[in-house]
């Protein structure tokens, strides 16, 4: 535990930081140079944290290669990184979202309109790396502030380059977002004082062997009130209904890239958080309040789902629609059992790949035709057929058809949630209407934007998609093939480390007896 | 030989490639190219089959599990305990799916060259004929729950493509077609829910969603049935063993049911196959798939364990085949969930042939003979199949009777139809269910591509008078619109188009159940089952499923013969109809062949001692054949009265039609004889509306989910909770609390780190009001001056380390 060695992940975590400070000595004229920098130092992360996982070992549980550099020593806080399997898949999907929302911003018509490119591309460096510290840090303090400092780069990302209200989607966004954190700061301020570290492996190993002791006797411990800290902060992230009122506004106001590493990886930050703080610090909490917010999951999949239906905005239906999806992660999650978290942590990966998919397509639609209203388009399937099937193909991921990925995720999650101990059937009964809703509303869509007749003349004429645009959708499309047909190397990769983290809170179920 | 097994996963793959061809290199192929890919897709895809039943019937019908070479695993959750694999199986249930699919699919391939010739989406037409095999295969082949679920959905998928070809139509008829589309999409996900759910109790009940595990005795007869066979001198031998293992895949052969001297005749050979099949019978597994533990289980009556609550086993085995039963109706059209499929004859024709009539809607009724172990020990669920069976029999009958569209009438027929074969597994006879499932593959595609090349020659007639007559003003034409799917526009067709007439004729004589065409031979095993089950067993289920069927099977012959009258008899109605040409060879031969076996597939199946027909082609060879994989299915006892008091029905069933349309002068008018008769009017007139099915529906389900979803959105989300709550009152509280932090209050008790958050948390108090104002420089600036100090606090302890 106590390496001191260079780690992997400390390459990883600060390549985009190269990048960035490589990007601060260009010149704002030499925009190409810029962009393909930005490009090249992203597939270079990627390709990088692709290593992690080559010498990552699925039989070990715990933390791999940990790099532990004393900080601040009087309070306990270190530079501490280390991944298990279930950062592992968040890297990575950080790492490969980032150059797709790279690509995609090339021909972004807001950049060419209110310039600043190289500020934009220094922005997403910062992004990146704040997001990889987020996954990767295992103290307590520095993942706050990598938490944190992820605001900044996509409060401007909204805030200079988003749509017309975006100042207003900046500012709703950041405050929200810190109005939990504050709690969450509190909380880690009282953990770190009560343990003597901020380290988070010494904080649980404490608590599994009882040196460390959160009381936890019903809904209003110590312990709960702690694991509510961190929940709320991370509540609001996923974002868990009913605190999801940032959600449309920062969608729909971002900008293409922004609105995908929005959906396709900050919103993991929140579930990651949950899995990563809230289950293994304070299991007795985790499981006492599993029901009630697993029923405010259950409400987030169908109030989601419903309300996307009645959108006119195509942005603002796909950011609904998160709600939705992310409800089944969080159910997952507090299912409290292997499957469910295996589920969750798949479906985590397969959201951001889908509905970053859907960003990806609305984007490219919008620059076309400069409209997010979905009755601005029709029969858009015969202009573009292209455009058309991988629009149906990523919907249909995103809608959960078997064999493709966001069936396995919502599948095993379900499952999970069907045999939880501390869930059940009528979860179950209801988190599968969900699916059913699901259609609905991506099949309105789909609809409404892609089939019929061409009704409006701008349509008639829209630029095919440019070579860019189709290399940005292929990797979605192999990888969103590739975990629908074979999973099984994905959940190997979690398998110890969610058994670990599964068997350490279900020790904390309550005994036969207790149960009502 | 013993090789074939392992050719399974190529069923699927070939027409994959196919359809992958198609798709990205289609559009530049021309139609000869496209046309030659796909239909040897689907052509090499039977030859497949072909050579699994060869396969089959020489190993002595032993099913072989095959797992693909190029997929390892699936779904494998090693801590949880889940391992769900890509895995194939091959057993006379499986082969007979892939046959006649497969048979069918080629000719209809065949079919659409003609067809959808000059379409500009030809390729496109064909990519997907070649998905949808490839979906209903895996729906087929799959040896657990959750592939027969991604063959389920995926040709669901392709049903809504092909629904929605055209859905670019002009003058609205586009978007009708992608309603229809979407509709059937929806429809089917609720019943795919029902699926979801059994699906999810059979894994916590079972642990396991396999149909049976590599090694399995799958089918165990019992007692009773081989002391059948022993009165009739045949011998049961229950053997197992293993066929020459695949270097990749694990081939395990499960069970071989020889019988000594079985119609099939060549014993000396099964025999000797018996005896080498028992030598590696050590093999044998105590590992049991899903139906096996079922039966373990219910012998012992032991109650299972799920999560908060335990049930008893023949409680969950009832609630999961209920869940599986909601899943049937929605794919295969049952009451509650069947108003998708009149729909869906959106479409174009060969698609209603091949998916909405053929094969992918009886992927319910093959879903349930395939858990027939579960479905036959859960008599609550069998009586509500039987139910929800013959209601949709009648209800779709009735409607049937009062269309105007000739494909409307036809999807209407299959909907009671699928209803006989979902009443029949409701009454335990699940090899009637199958066997009038074939048939009725047989000659409702037939029925549906006659109706097509109907609708084609009308529409060539229409095009050709248009010309003629019209020639210059067009325009004038484009006001009458001209529907060449109406039946009122046509008539006399029989001399225009005399292959078509012919072999429609032949599709709606063994659909209507006249002896000696296909259906007569597996409506009557049906019938005589429910007689058997009502009068002979005393089973309710029986005397309902018995008398209404009867019923729906009169309805049938006479809306089929107020079909064929209208469409073909008496004289052409409109010119169009007087112009119709015959259709291509591409398309008449498909007919002629679906007629051949509309004609003799009654005979694969024979009912003993009937007039010694079973001597000429043996009896009941399906049955048998199907007994070697599904446990329940057993041979009806013939019942000779019962075929008379059916073919008598059926028979004055179509003399009624003669005498009310045979020589009827007002459907020229556009009106329906029944509907002129004071006694008949209302009934005609509920028939025509389809009940007001659609309508009821509406009413109650999508216009308050409507309602609700713009409540919800409009009111409740954005009015209330996102402009009131947030934009008003946390909004002017957080300026509030802002105000007071901007000004100066001593930070200095704030240490470190919190210090920095502190400061930002101020900013952006300061960025709020900053939106009043509007100077978004400001306030952007004055936050990154807060990162920047941000990032400073975080990097100046390194500096000190330095």
């Amino acid at each position: 535990m106590d390496a001191t060695g260079f780690s992997l992940i400390t390459l990883v975590l600060f390549l985009p930081m190269v990048g960035f400070t490589i990007l601060m000595f260009m010149r704002e004229e030499q925009a190409s140079q810029i962009r393909w920098t930005a490009l090249g130092v992203s597939i270079v992360t990627f390709v990088a944290s692709l290593l992690l996982w080559a010498g990552f070992d699925s039989s070990q549980p715990g933390l791999q290669m940990v790099q532990r550099w004393d900080w601040l020593p009087t309070y306990g806080i270190s530079y501490y990184v280390g991944i298990d399997g279930l950062s592992l898949l968040l890297v990575i999907l950080t790492t490969f979202i980032m150059p797709l929302a790279i690509l995609s911003s090339f021909r972004a018509h807001v950049l060419h309109e209110r310039g600043r490119e190289k500020l934009y591309y220094m922005f997403m460096m910062l992004l990146e790396w704040a997001m990889i510290g987020v996954f990767v840090v295992q103290d307590l303090m520095i993942f706050y502030i990598f938490w944190e400092i992820t605001l900044v780069p996509m409060y401007f990302l909204i805030g200079i380059w988003g749509a017309e209200k975006r100042v207003y989607a900046a500012v709703k966004f950041f405050l929200y977002t810190m109005a939990g954190s504050i709690l969450m700061l509190l909380a880690i301020l009282y953990v770190g004082l009560q343990a003597g570290t901020f380290a988070l492996p010494e904080i649980i190993a404490n608590v599994q062997n009882g040196t460390l002791v959160f009381p936890g006797d019903g809904l209003f411990s110590t312990q709960s009130f702690l694991f509510l800290g961190f929940l709320i902060a991370f509540a609001i992230k996923v974002p868990i209904w009913p605190l999801h009122s940032w959600l449309p506004d920062a969608h729909v106001q971002a900008p293409t890239a922004g609105s995908v590493i929005l959906a396709g990886v900050l919103l993991k930050m929140g579930t990651y958080g949950i899995v990563r703080f809230c289950l293994p610090m304070f299991p007795d909490a985790s499981v006492q309040w599993a029901p009630i917010i697993a029923t405010l999951a259950v409400i987030g999949i169908i109030y989601g789902a419903w309300v996307s239906y009645a959108q006119q905005d195509v942005k603002k239906l796909v950011a609904y629609s998160s709600v939705s999806h992310l409800g089944f992660v969080v159910l997952g999650i507090f299912a409290l059992n292997a499957q469910g978290l295996s589920g969750a942590t798949l479906q985590m990966v397969n959201h951001g790949l889908s509905t970053g998919g859907l960003f990806l397509l609305v984007g490219m639609l919008y620059e076309r035709r400069h409209t997010k209203d979905i009755n601005a388009y029709g029969g858009i399937w015969k202009v573009m057929p292209l455009l058309g099937g991988i629009s149906l193909f990523v919907t249909l991921s995103s809608m959960g058809l078997p064999g493709l990925n966001g069936f396995i995720g919502e599948f095993t999650i379900l499952m999970g949630t069907f045999g939880s101990d501390v869930l059940g059937f009528f979860f179950a009964l209801f988190a599968t209407l969900g699916v059913i809703l699901a259609a609905v509303y991506m099949l309105y869509m789909f609809q409404k934007v892609f089939m019929g007749e061409v009704t409006k003349p701008e349509n008639e004429n829209l630029e095919p998609l440019h070579w860019q645009e189709i290399a940005v959708m292929i990797p979605l499309i192999i990888a969103i093939l590739w975990i629908g047909l074979q999973p099984a190397p994905f959940f190997q990769t979690m398998d110890a480390s969610v058994n670990a983290l599964v068997t350490h809170v279900q020790e904390h179920f309550p005994t036969v007896a207790q149960l009502p | 030989m013993e090789n074939y097994p392992q050719l399974v996963p190529l069923i699927i793959l070939i027409p994959a490639i196919g359809a992958f061809i198609n798709l990205f290199w289609g559009y530049r192929m021309g139609e000869k190219g496209v046309a030659t890919v796909g239909t040897t897709a689907a052509a090499l895809s039977f030859v497949i089959a072909v050579l699994l039943f060869s396969y089959l019937s020489g190993s002595g019908y032993q099913a072989v599990i095959v797992n693909p070479p190029f997929l390892d695993g699936w779904l494998r959750i090693p801590s949880a305990g889940v391992e769900i694999p890509w895995q194939m199986r091959v057993d006379t249930l499986s082969v007979t799916m892939m046959l006649f699919v497969t048979g069918i699919g080629s000719l209809i391939h065949v079919y659409s060259i003609g067809y959808m010739h000059g379409d500009p989406k030809f390729h496109r037409f064909f990519t997907y004929l070649n998905m949808f095999l490839a979906f209903m295969l895996i729906l087929v082949t799959g040896n657990n729950f959750l592939m027969m679920f991604v063959g389920w959905e995926g040709v669901g998928l392709c049903s809504f493509l092909l629904i929605g070809f055209w859905f670019d139509k002009a003058k609205g008829i586009g978007w009708r077609n992608s309603n229809a589309a979407r509709k059937a999409f929806i429809v089917n996900r609720i019943g795919d829910f029902g699926l979801m759910m059994a699906l999810f109790l059979t894994f916590w009940t079972f642990g396991t969603l396999d149909y049976y595990k590599p090694g399995e005795v799958a089918v165990i007869h019992a007692a009773e049935h081989s002391e059948a066979a022993a009165t009739e001198g045949e011998a049961v031998v229950p053997a197992e063993g293993e066929v020459g293992a695949h270097e990749e895949g694990v081939v395990a052969a499960e069970s071989a049911q020889v019988e000594g001297e079985g119609a099939i005749g060549t014993e000396g050979e099964h025999a000797a196959e018996a005896v080498h099949a028992s030598d590696n019978s050590e093999r044998a597994t105590d590992e049991l798939g899903v139906f096996g533990q079922a039966q373990r289980l219910l012998e012992e009556g032991r109650e299972v364990d799920l999560g908060p609550f335990s049930l008893p086993i023949a409680t969950v085995i009832t609630l999961i085949t209920l869940f599986l039963l909601l899943g049937a109706t929605g794919k295969s059209a049952q009451i509650p969930l069947f108003i998708w499929l009149p729909d869906a004859m959106a479409g174009p024709t060969p698609v209603s042939a091949l998916i909405h009539a053929a094969t992918m809607v009886t992927a319910g009724v093959y879903m349930m003979v395939r858990s027939n172990v579960l479905f036959y020990n859960a008599e609550l669920t069998s009586f509500i199949v039987t139910l929800v069976g013959v209601s949709t029999a009648l209800v779709a009958g009735f409607i049937a009777l009062g269309q105007w569209d000739i494909k409307k009438v036809l999807a209407y027929s299959t909907v009671s139809q699928l209803g006989f074969m979902v009443a029949a597994v409701g009454i335990g006879a699940y090899g009637a269910a199958m066997f009038h499932l074939v048939t009725h593959a047989f000659f409702k595609a037939l029925l549906f591509l006659g109706s097509g090349s109907v609708i084609h020659g009308v529409e060539h007639g229409h095009h050709h008078v248009s010309h003629h007559a019209h020639g210059h003003d067009d325009d004038h034409h484009e006001e009458h619109e001209f529907d060449p799917q109406d039946m009122r526009n046509m008539g006399g067709l029989w001399r225009k188009m005399p292959i078509t007439y012919w072999t429609y004729l032949i599709g709606t004589l063994a659909l209507a159940g006249i002896f000696p065409f296909a259906g007569f031979w597996s409506k009557d095993e049906i019938l005589a089952d429910a007689w058997n089950v009502g009068w002979l067993e005393g089973d309710l289920r029986g005397y309902i499923a018995f008398a209404i069927l009867l019923i729906a099977a009169a309805f049938t012959a006479f809306y089929m013969w107020r079909q064929v009258t209208m469409v073909f008899h008496g004289e052409p109605r409109t010119e169009a109809a007087d112009h119709a040409p015959e259709s291509v060879p591409t398309m008449t031969i498909p007919l002629i062949v679906l007629a051949f076996f509309s004609v003799i597939a009654g005979f694969f199946n024979m009912p003993t001692g009937f007039l010694g027909l079973d001597g000429i082609f043996g009896a009941h060879r399906f049955t048998f054949w199907l007994e070697q994989s599904v446990q329940h299915a057993h041979a009806g006892e013939f019942q000779l009265g019962i075929a008379l008091m059916a073919l008598i029905l059926a028979v004055g069933a179509i003399f009624l039609a003669v005498r009310i349309y045979g020589r009827n002068k007002s459907i020229v008018n556009h009106t329906d004889p029944l509907a002129l008769r004071q006694e008949t009017a209302s009934i005609w007139k509920l028939a025509n509306a389809k009940l007001y099915w659609d309508e009821t529906y509406y009413r109650l389900f999508e216009r308050p989910f409507n309602a609700l979803s713009r409540f919800f959105a409009d009111t409740l989300d954005w009015a209330f909770w996102h402009d009131y709550i947030h934009d008003t009152v946390i909004y002017k509280g957080f300026n509030a609390v802002g105000d007071v932090l901007s000004k100066p209050i001593d930070l200095g008790i704030i240490d470190g780190t919190v210090n920095g958050m502190g400061r930002l948390a101020k900013w952006v108090s300061g960025g709020l009001r900053g939106v009043q104002t509007g100077y978004v420089r400001t306030y952007a600036i004055t936050l990154l001056i807060g990162v920047v100090l941000v990032i400073i606090v975080i990097l100046l302890p390194l500096l000190q380390r330095g």
